[in-house]
């Protein structure tokens, strides 16, 4: 079994690298039905209730990899019958409760709330309770459990609610800023990002590797912490083998943002970063009046995008990285004519596959366009530390100070001071993950060495110097 | 005359940033600036012989030691 953190990414996984392999062979209208079958065979069901309900899902699931609903669009795509309609009651009193005397929950409750049967034991009255938590912090017997779904949970800006009719999860398109966090947090894996892997390999295959034009392949820098099972040369060799032409790194577009972005800050006196598409989103959509505060800077994936575009005829890209929400930046019309699909590093992971390509197997290619500043843009506090030297390599007296926001409710908080005029910084770095890009919800794992990964990925860069990476291109 | 320097990864390790630093210089010590367009591309599939140039349609093979012969025979000698 391939590596990942959960069983539902690896139920994903298989359905993508189905799909992509019957995409392949030109079988894939002809066979869509019968994937469902392959992936769980015979009567006996592995997961749920029953093969019929299994297979009904994997259905939605193949779909999905297909591309999903046009109608919807969002990318980020709820599979009803998929979803196991979580308990979602908020603060209960649990079985554990001993009926004890010292009724502390009752004590600390300031609305009267908490209520006692002729056993002693406690009952929380939903009419009166705010779900502040208190019971169930005092509780010695961790007696009361806070029921929240997982989907409800990790989706910090409140853009899920429960559909009254089915009792499934249900997403608000107007607030969703696809940042994915419910993609990889639903322990069913009910809510399921978009593919576009089927448009990756119609561009590869009609590209006829470089003879009617070339796809680039641009890799985000959080790759450093992927594929740890092989080395990144042969992800890069993987690549050819699939057919890109090469493999330039998001880390150049990086470089060539934090240098344009230094010199917008001391310009405009303060900025919020553009990188983060979901970041960019949530402030659209949250704090429009800051609109205008957000960098003007195209974000690292289509500032080289464009490179590309401008400097080479018929050129086709395709980003790889750990972002969901670049599936839905890749969409915006600014975006649209330099990027032409955005596959996840697990997505990427199936197209390996899919063509039976053993990357372990295979001869190191390099990788090496960017600088340490550029690289390190894939985690939490990298942005801010670009733009500092941004700063100091080109002169600019300029005293920055930077507030990191790690995760979009440091996000919302920054953003939030900002409006009321109380932020003690001039530049805002927005990363709606949690540790930056390396906790994107595209990641075929997430760890604790990601970060020290990332920071040695960037040592290992030739250029050390923004200017010395971005001087290639003049 | 176009002049196409490879600024692929392998390329890149090779010295393709002196190639194009040099040629800048030269192209503009040389007053050549309105007859040279110089420009970069990723990769041109001949990685072992980089760093690859190409001077509108014909291939050469560049280090940043040879950059100024291959000027003044490629670039100077031809405009």
């Amino acid at each position: 079994m391939r590596k990942f953190d959960t069983k539902v990414q690896y139920l994903k996984y298989k359905v993508l690298r189905e799909v992509a392999r019957q995409a392949w062979n030109d079988t894939l209208l002809q066979n869509v039905f019968e994937i469902p079958k392959m992936i769980v065979p015979g009567k006996t069901p592995t997961m749920r209730c029953c093969v019929y309900k299994e297979r009904a899902i994997l259905q939605e699931r193949v779909k999905i990899a297909m591309g999903g609903n046009k109608e919807n669009p969002n990318i980020i795509e709820v599979i009803d019958i998929a979803c196991d309609e979580c308990p979602a009651a908020g603060y209960e009193v649990t079985d554990s409760c001993r009926g004890c005397l010292a009724h502390r929950c009752e004590d600390v409750c300031k609305r009267g709330a908490i209520s006692f049967d002729h056993n002693h034991e406690a009952h929380i009255d939903k009419s009166k309770c705010v779900e502040c938590g208190q019971c169930a912090k005092v509780c010695p017997y961790t007696a009361i459990v806070n029921r929240k779904r997982p989907c409800q949970n990790a989706c910090k800006i409140k853009a899920i609610s429960i559909n009254k009719n089915d009792n499934a999860a249900i997403i608000d398109n107007s607030k969703c800023i696809q940042c994915g966090a419910c993609v990889y947090q639903c322990p069913f894996g009910a809510i399921m990002d978009k593919s576009y892997i089927l448009n990756v390999i119609d561009i590869l295959k009609a590209g006829e590797k470089g003879k009617n034009y070339k796809t680039y392949a641009i890799v985000a820098p959080s790759i450093s912490s992927q594929f740890k099972y092989a080395k990144l040369g042969q992800v890069v060799t993987g690549l050819k083998e699939l057919g890109f032409h090469t493999v330039v790194e998001a880390a150049l577009g990086a470089d060539m943002v934090a240098e344009k972005e230094s010199r917008e800050l001391a310009e405009k006196g303060f900025l919020t970063s553009s990188c983060c598409p979901a970041f960019v989103k949530y402030v659209k959509s949250t704090f429009p009046e800051m609109v205008e505060h957000v960098s003007h800077n195209l974000s690292p994936m289509t500032t080289l995008a464009k490179y590309i575009k401008d400097t080479t005829e018929n050129a086709k890209v395709v980003f790889i990285g750990p972002c969901t929400a670049k599936k839905a930046e890749a969409q915006l019309e600014t975006v649209k004519p330099y990027v032409d699909a955005v596959l996840t590093f697990e997505e990427l992971q199936a197209l390996f596959d899919s063509r039976d390509i053993e990357i372990t197997e295979l001869e190191e290619d390099v990788l090496d366009n960017a600088s340490y500043f550029g690289r390190i843009f894939a985690r939490s506090g990298g942005l801010a530390d670009a733009v500092a030297e941004g700063l100091k390599e080109q002169n600019i007296d300029f005293d920055l100070k930077a507030c990191v926001c790690d995760g979009i409710e440091e996000c919302r908080t920054a953003l939030l001071k900002k409006s009321k005029n109380v932020l003690d910084a001039n530049f805002i770095e927005g990363m709606a993950c949690i540790g930056g890009c390396i906790g994107g919800a595209g990641c075929l794992t997430h760890g604790e060495k990601n970060k020290a990964e990332v920071d040695k990925y960037g040592r290992e860069a030739m250029e050390k110097s923004i200017a010395s990476a971005v001087s290639i291109l003049k | 005359m176009k002049v196409t320097v490879c600024i692929g990864s392998s390329c890149h390790i090779k010295g393709s940033r002196q190639v194009v630093e040099q040629l800048q210089h030269l192209i503009a010590t040389e007053n050549l600036g309105d007859k040279v367009e110089l420009g970069g591309t990723f990769c041109m599939g001949k990685c072992q012989q980089g760093v690859c140039v190409t001077v509108d349609d014909n291939f050469f093979s560049v280090t940043p030691d040879d950059v100024k012969d291959f000027f003044d025979k490629e670039i100077k000698a031809k405009v």
